[in-house]
């Protein structure tokens, strides 16, 4: 095969480097014993307990909250409101967008001396306040870069009575961090009831014992025998030709082994010239570390949101960081699923901290500065380490497979969803390709543009579905040119 | 009758003793492998240090370290946008309107970009005039990307910033005010309307400037007609579409006559539509486009043409001129005043002789005659050069009078034919700033050299023709530190406005009239409102007729005078014609490598350009043409001198069809400055343009040596396989059977005589589902331009292989369009001479007593590409499979499967199959684009670069089917058959070449395959092609 010219597709787009193999990642059989341990040791019932605890705390700080200065509120629902409007742009202890909203009704009150009907103007149409000339509305709308807040007519006094309830005496956080994860000492087994491992232990110290009692018995025996003279005789073995001195004197044996040995070793090496160029697996070590699991499996971001340009393009199209920035404006740290990290995560390093440290890194290169909510700094984009890299002689377009084809991208791309490190799933070969082909019907329904095609299909071959390969998609030039 | 003229590509062919033709018409690759001069010297073998066992370790090593690398893969970095552009998808193509006006090729463009890329230039086909696209405009993407462009401003001492370029002319412009020097700008022409408006702002900022237009290669004549007859300098506009007869002296307006641009008008008539298509009559003295595609054409010295132009004029009067004629012109001339007084207002006469009195004289005739195809009205304003000004401009400038010169888009120290004079006459100016995107003559001289954007990189706007206007958008940024010259013009007067706030400035002020100016500048082009309201029109045409009415005895007068004075016109015993070829322009684009390789659509020669001489003349003088063993033609030197400027060394192309004692040389050629050693090609012809005439007086004398073409003409022979070309009359195709002038090749099956198209070896696919695309060629509408060539390159990222592989014949292009001689006159009589012939030696020597190599021989073109045929020779010899067939009828071709046996290319009827002899990228040997990072931006990401060892061929552009189908299917429509294009249909403008889905009843293609006309190349070879022809039908009618 001719060897192809490195002059890339996309030549701007991608750069190329020589090769650090970045070996796969083998699953340390020591932290997979731990890590079933411990999951063995949190049980589902343990956490449920905790998320009890959070609710009964919240409820508890609902009942106490006193509301603010402007009237009772209802804190829980003051928190829903606020996640719904407010916390796009503000958190209750730190500057965002907006300032940070924790006791704000105390603090205007009682430092700037305004009053609650400022507060329900500015909320409800904050550029009418700046516009009448309030100093303190202008000071802190050139504070934020003049930044306008939306305005939010439609809340009511009690509604925003509510989340100032909330921003007053927030919940306190839930409890389950406090809980240190795996600290149980309980015995799990008499909780969860027998578990398969007991029985099988318990099989295997029987069997154990088994063995050990036959071995004392036969020992007993042959002792009772010496004792009463008997002599156990030692068979000889019959001297004759070693097995292996006859087998070389067969030279029919010989030769057949040899045909077999042969016919192995060019098996295997078959086996291996073939996954030569297939990077199955390979999942390299990436500047930051992005977590499909998170984003895609624990919050359920749909791929094409952030792989938006696969439902158009021949690219599925690494996100651009403004898209990142989209959501991790105000997610700046990361807290963690309900549950917590999981005992693997734990194992692996993934706190909490770890993950925070990533969205930093995140900020780092698209000059976010956190500290003025703006992007202040020099960006500098992230050199990902692409994963599956088809050979430029071989023409893939995303668009056709995830629009035209409605094919999910699990379907090649495997399990992202619970993907911590992202890997390449697929072999990416001619073969698995034209597999595909061959076994996928064409989604012709509902597409005009199969109209007339299935049309004349039926009327002349009688048949309803088509695949991909009897419309030509076995061909080399759809493919390759 | 069928024809079957004989064709001949070179008038070798025709002489007795070319015993190269029969070689080569045997073997296509005539000359053995040079292994003996290697293998032969056994001393040297003996003596090396390398044994036999050295040999093998270095193989059996590089082996496996070859082995060894390719066990790991390349780390691929994927670096995202910081922040995404809204309309940037990657791998998805936006396309710009906008307008190249680059002081030679001005038209209305589409240009298709990739994540920010320029990458190919498309025809912007809704604009009201395009100006079409030519092979120059298809390529000038890549001299966007010239690795020699000019990086920052310069002067003599090396680069400088743009702010101390910018104090040192402003400091002199202020100081200028007191010495009473003028500032002279000395530009390209512009055409801009916002580009004046902003010259008579400096002019009042600065006062005493003044502005000349120069064109390298100009109109001065016909501007100057013009002017004289209606007041304003520009061009008269031709519809050619309108006209039943079209007369030319000299115009080569399918090539850059007055701005060139005339193709599709020209097309449109020439296919017969209800038995009836124009008639065109031609004289001239090189063999030009035009004169190639005309019906009758009289090769006559420029002198001659004046007068037969003199005569033509009086016969239309019904008066007579003076002059000589040759005997047969004089006929044709008689003929042609009777048809012409027939054709009445169907008839249109133009010329390209640099002359006013001839250019009045067509004028005159024009309107005279009513003509619906001329347009004075509306008329071009592509061209505004101005000889006089600029002469002037030089005698103040060795008068030091000049103080500043800002020159821009000029490099007249290479194309002025007193270059000398002009550079003495700069030295005397106290401060010059030269715009330029690349290095020139004139740069060097120049105190500043001021790096110019690119035209894809730039703001601007052009009024092509009255009433028509194009917007320039910049569709990249400025790669390098350049910056425009109307821009500079803005920051020296001290402006704090930029220039595209200027052009929206003006644009909205007037021009638009209201009109959205975002809309504007989307479509790339505005028809004014003076077009669309008839008040105004009426009003123009009123103030015409008043005008006439007030002139008329003078007019009179002076027509008398011109006529009597075109008359007397004394013809030279050797007249030189200058030309601009379709490949090269005025040079402009000299260092683009596409236009050097791109091949003349006449001689077929590239890389060169070369004096054209008549058979006979040549016999006089003793220039040959030979071909040398490998199949490259050899030609003599001549040194030819004008007036004292003598040119040495120049190759001589023996040219079928040049007019006795008329010598043709090429303009654009021969610069040095700024150019890499490859690009530096030619001789240059501008020392011989004196007082800017085309036409001058010259003497020739022989030099030795012979030069070695990088010709593709006698190469690619079809073996002697004939009806290649079906041609007829329109007598014939309007009166007889198609049968009789289409005739299907007939073979024997079971001892009877069937069409060859019914007779099969194979089964047959079921194409009856989903698409089928064929292409449909006319081949009276293909006037040979060239634009598919390069838009060819452009879209399948061709590699450029340069002048000594081209004489290899190793050249790559997917499309070339064959150019095939015929002989006039003789057409019943080589038939039935033919016909009788018996045994090979009579039928050789019939041939060459049939035609007579110095005649004018009619001239067809006929561009081939892989012809994908359902039944494809290449496929069933290639041993990998690499080659195979699609139901789309597409021929593919899976370069990754490819091991370079070559059968392929052995077994195409065709030779449409271009092999990579070597690897054309990255590799100093083939220092073009493809060698350096610049150049390769141009390259399509949606096609595959091909390595060395691999097949390629015309793909059809699958890939842009392909997409046309998938946008239907995302979108889940139908695909219209307008979208089914390919880069050369996509490219021509004279809408020759059609491409389609034919089992889309409604497609224009379908109808087309069912046209009388349709034939298939070597249809007897029972390919049985996706691609058809259609006869050429020529209009011999003499009233």
């Amino acid at each position: 095969m001719p060897s192809f010219s490195p002059v890339l597709r996309d030549a701007t787009y991608i750069e190329q480097q020589h090769m650090k193999k970045v070996p796969n990642r083998h699953p340390n059989f020591a932290i997979l014993a731990f890590s079933l341990a411990l999951s063995l040791l949190v049980s589902p019932t343990l956490t449920a307990q905790d998320d009890a605890a959070a609710a009964a705390s919240t409820e508890a700080a609902a009942d106490a909250g006193d509301g603010s200065p402007c009237g009772p509120g209802d804190a829980a629902k003051g928190k829903q409101l606020f996640n719904q409007n407010c916390a796009a742009c503000h958190a209750l202890d730190r500057r965002m967008t907006g300032p940070a909203l924790a006791n704000v009704a105390t603090r205007l009150t009682e430092e700037e001396g305004l009053d609650c009907d400022w507060i329900y103007g500015w909320i409800r149409n904050s550029a009418g306040v700046i516009a009448s000339g309030d100093s303190y509305a202008n000071s802190i709308y050139n504070e934020y870069n003049q930044a306008a807040m939306t305005a939010f007519p439609t809340l009511s006094d009690q509604d925003i009575n509510d989340i100032l309830a909330y921003t007053e005496a927030p919940p306190p956080a839930p409890a389950a961090a406090a809980v240190p994860a795996g600290g149980g000492t309980g015995d799990p087994a008499a909780q969860s009831g027998i578990s398969n491992e007991i029985i099988l232990g318990a099989l295997a110290l029987v069997f154990a014992l088994l063995v050990m009692m036959l071995f004392l018995v036969n020992r007993t025996l042959r002792r009772i025998a010496e004792a009463n003279g008997v002599m156990v005789e030692k068979e000889k073995a019959e001297k004759g030709l070693p097995i292996w001195k006859a087998f070389a004197q067969n030279q029919f044996l010989v030769l057949v082994t040899v045909i077999f040995l042969m016919l192995g070793a060019a098996y295997f090496a078959y086996g291996w010239l073939m996954q030569v160029g297939v990077d199955q697996g390979y999942a390299p070590i990436q500047p930051i570390h992005y977590s499909h699991k998170i984003h895609a499996g624990d919050n359920g971001i749909d791929c094409k949101y952030c792989h938006s340009s696969a439902r158009v393009s021949k690219h599925s199209g690494i996100p651009s960081l403004n898209v990142c920035m989209n959501c991790h404006k105000s997610i700046y740290e990361y807290k963690g699923n309900p549950e917590g990290p999981s005992a693997e995560d734990l194992a692996n390093g993934y706190t909490n901290e770890f993950y925070t440290g990533e969205i930093k890194k995140l900020y780092a290169a698209v000059g976010w500065d956190e500290e003025t909510q703006s992007y202040a700094n020099e960006p500098k984009p992230v050199e990902w380490v692409r994963i599956h890299n088809l050979p430029d002689f071989a023409y893939f377009n995303h668009s056709q497979h995830v629009s035209v084809g409605k094919i999910e991208c699990q379907t090649c791309h495997g399990p992202v969803e619970e993907m911590e490190i992202m890997y390449q799933y697929s072999p990416l070969t001619m073969g698995w390709c034209i597999n595909c082909h061959r076994e996928t019907n064409v989604q012709m329904e509902g597409n005009d543009y199969y109209e007339k095609i299935h049309e004349e299909l039926a009327k002349k071959y009688g048949v309803e579905q088509v695949t991909a390969a009897q419309m030509g998609g076995l061909e080399c030039g759809k493919c390759h040119y | 009758m069928a024809s079957n003229k004989k064709y001949w590509k070179s008038e070798v062919e025709l002489s007795a003793d070319a015993s190269i033709v029969e070689t080569l018409r045997q073997n296509e690759f005539p000359e053995q492998l040079p292994v003996d001069a290697f293998l032969g010297e056994k001393e040297q073998l003996a003596s090396s240090q390398t044994s036999r066992r050295d040999f093998l370790k270095y193989v059996g090593f590089s082996t496996a370290a070859a082995s060894l690398a390719a066990c790991e893969g390349p780390v691929h970095k994927s670096i995202p946008y910081v922040v995404q552009p809204e309309r940037i998808i990657p791998g998805v193509a936006n396309y710009y309107a906008t307008t190249i006006a680059d002081g030679f090729d001005f038209a209305s463009i589409l240009v298709k970009t990739r994540e920010g890329r320029p990458i190919k230039i498309e025809r912007n086909k809704e604009a009201a005039f395009k100006g079409d696209t030519n092979a120059r405009i298809q390529a000038s993407v890549l001299s966007l990307y010239d690795s020699t462009r000019l990086q920052g401003p310069r002067n003599a001492e090396g680069d400088v910033e743009w702010d101390v370029l910018d104090a040192t002319v402003k400091a002199r412009l202020a100081s200028l005010a007191s010495s009473g020097k003028q500032v002279a700008l000395l530009t390209q022409t512009y055409a801009s309307p916002s580009t004046d408006r902003l010259i008579a702002q400096f002019a009042e900022r600065y006062g005493n400037v003044t502005h000349v237009s120069y064109d390298a290669v100009g109109e001065n004549a016909a501007l100057d007609a013009y002017q004289a007859k209606y007041g304003e300098r520009a061009l008269a506009d031709y519809d050619f579409s309108k006209a039943d007869l079209i007369v030319s002296f000299g115009a080569d307006f399918l090539g850059d006559w007055q701005g060139g641009g005339y193709d599709s008008g020209y097309a449109a008539g020439r296919v017969p539509k209800a038995g009836k298509m124009s008639r065109h009559v031609h004289f001239e003295a090189n063999m030009s486009l035009s004169g190639a595609n005309a019906d009758k054409r009289v090769p006559l010295s420029p002198a001659h043409q004046k007068i037969a132009l003199a005569k033509l004029f009086a016969a239309l009067n019904g008066s007579s001129a003076g002059g000589e004629l040759p005997e047969a012109a004089a006929r044709a001339v008689e003929e042609l005043a009777a048809a012409v007084a027939k054709a009445g207002r169907k008839a249109v006469v133009v010329t390209g002789l640099q002359d006013a009195d001839a250019q009045a004289v067509v004028l005159a005739m024009n309107e005279m005659l009513g003509s619906e195809a001329f347009q004075p009205e509306a008329p071009r304003y592509t061209r505004q050069g101005d000889a006089k000004a600029l002469e002037q401009l030089m005698a103040d400038m060795q008068a030091g009078k000049v103080g500043v010169l800002l020159m821009d888009g000029v490099d007249p120290l290479y194309t002025l034919p007193n270059a000398a004079a002009f550079a003495e006459a700069l030295g005397k100016v106290d401060l010059s700033v030269a715009f330029s995107t690349n290095r020139t003559a004139t740069t060097e001289a120049a105190t500043f050299t001021a790096a110019a954007s690119h035209y894809l990189e730039s703001w601007g706007d052009t009024q092509l023709k009255k009433g028509h206007y194009g917007l320039t958008q910049p569709v990249i940024r400025q790669l390098f530190d350049t910056r425009q010259f109307q821009q500079s013009l803005l920051t020296w007067m001290g402006e704090e406005q930029t220039w595209y706030d200027f052009v929206r400035e003006t644009w909205e002020g007037g021009i638009l009239s209201g009109a959205d100016w975002n809309k504007a500048l989307h479509d790339g082009f505005f028809a004014g409102a003076a077009m669309a309201d008839p008040e105004m029109g009426a009003t123009a045409q009123q103030d015409k007729e008043n005008a006439e009415g007030e002139g008329a005895t003078s007019t009179v007068a002076d027509l008398a005078g011109a006529v009597s004075r075109l008359a007397a016109a004394q013809t030279a015993e050797k007249t030189l014609v200058l030309y601009s070829k379709v490949g090269m322009g005025d040079g402009r684009q000299a260092g683009n490598p596409w236009l050097q390789e791109f091949p003349d659509p006449i001689t077929r020669v590239s890389w060169d350009n070369y004096l054209t001489v008549s058979k006979k003349d040549a016999q006089a003088l003793g220039l040959v043409n030979k071909y040398a063993a490998n199949g490259g033609l050899d030609g003599s030197y001549v040194n030819i001198t004008v007036n004292g400027t003598t040119v040495s060394g120049v190759p001589v192309v023996i040219q079928p069809g040049q007019a006795e004692g008329t010598f043709g040389l090429a303009f654009g050629y021969g610069k040095t400055t700024g150019l890499k050693a490859e690009m530096q090609t030619g001789v240059n012809a501008f020392p011989l343009y004196q007082g800017f005439d085309t036409a001058q007086e010259v003497s020739i004398e022989k030099a030795a040596g012979m030069h070695e073409f990088a010709c593709i003409q006698l190469q690619k022979t079809l073996m002697g396989r004939g009806d290649i070309i079906k041609e007829t009359t329109l007598e014939i195709f309007n009166t007889k059977d198609a049968a009789e002038w289409n005739h299907v090749p007939q073979v024997s099956l079971n001892h009877q005589e069937v069409p060859a198209t019914t007779v099969d070896l194979w089964d047959s696919f079921d194409r009856s589902i989903g698409h089928h695309f064929n292409m449909s060629i006319d081949l009276n509408a293909c006037t040979g331009c060239g634009a598919c060539v390069i838009a060819c390159h452009a879209e399948n990222n061709v590699p450029v292989v340069g002048k000594e592989e081209i004489r290899k014949s190793r050249d790559m292009h997917w499309l070339r369009i064959d150019r095939y001689y015929s002989s006039e006159d003789t057409f019943e009589g080589d038939n039935v001479k033919k016909d009788e012939f018996s045994g090979a030696l009579e039928s050789k020597r019939g041939f060459e007593e049939m035609e007579d190599p110095a005649a004018n021989p009619q001239v067809a073109f006929q561009p081939v590409m892989c012809q994908h045929c359902n039944h494809a020779p290449c496929e069933t010899v290639c041993p990998v499979a690499a080659t195979a067939h699609s139901r789309q009828g597409h021929n593919h071709m899976a370069y990754n499967r490819c091991v370079g046996t070559r059968y392929c290319a052995n077994n195409c009827p065709y030779k449409v199959r271009r092999f990579n002899w070597f690897l054309y990228n990255n590799n100093d040997e083939f220092d073009y684009h493809m060698n350096n990072d610049l150049g390769k931006m141009v390259l399509n990401p949606d096609v595959n670069v091909r390595s060395r060892g691999v097949m390629e061929k015309c793909s059809w552009c699958i890939q842009m089917t392909q997409k046309s189908i998938l946008d239907a299917k995302r979108e889940g429509r139908a695909v219209t058959d307008e979208e089914f294009q390919t880069a050369c249909s996509n490219a021509c403008s004279s809408g020759a070449i059609v491409f389609g889905d034919i089992n889309d009843p409604e497609s224009e293609v379908s109808k087309l395959k069912a046209d009388a006309r349709m034939y298939h190349l070597l249809e007897h070879v029972g390919t049985q092609p996706n691609v058809f022809y259609q006869v050429k039908v020529r209009n011999t009618d003499e009233a």
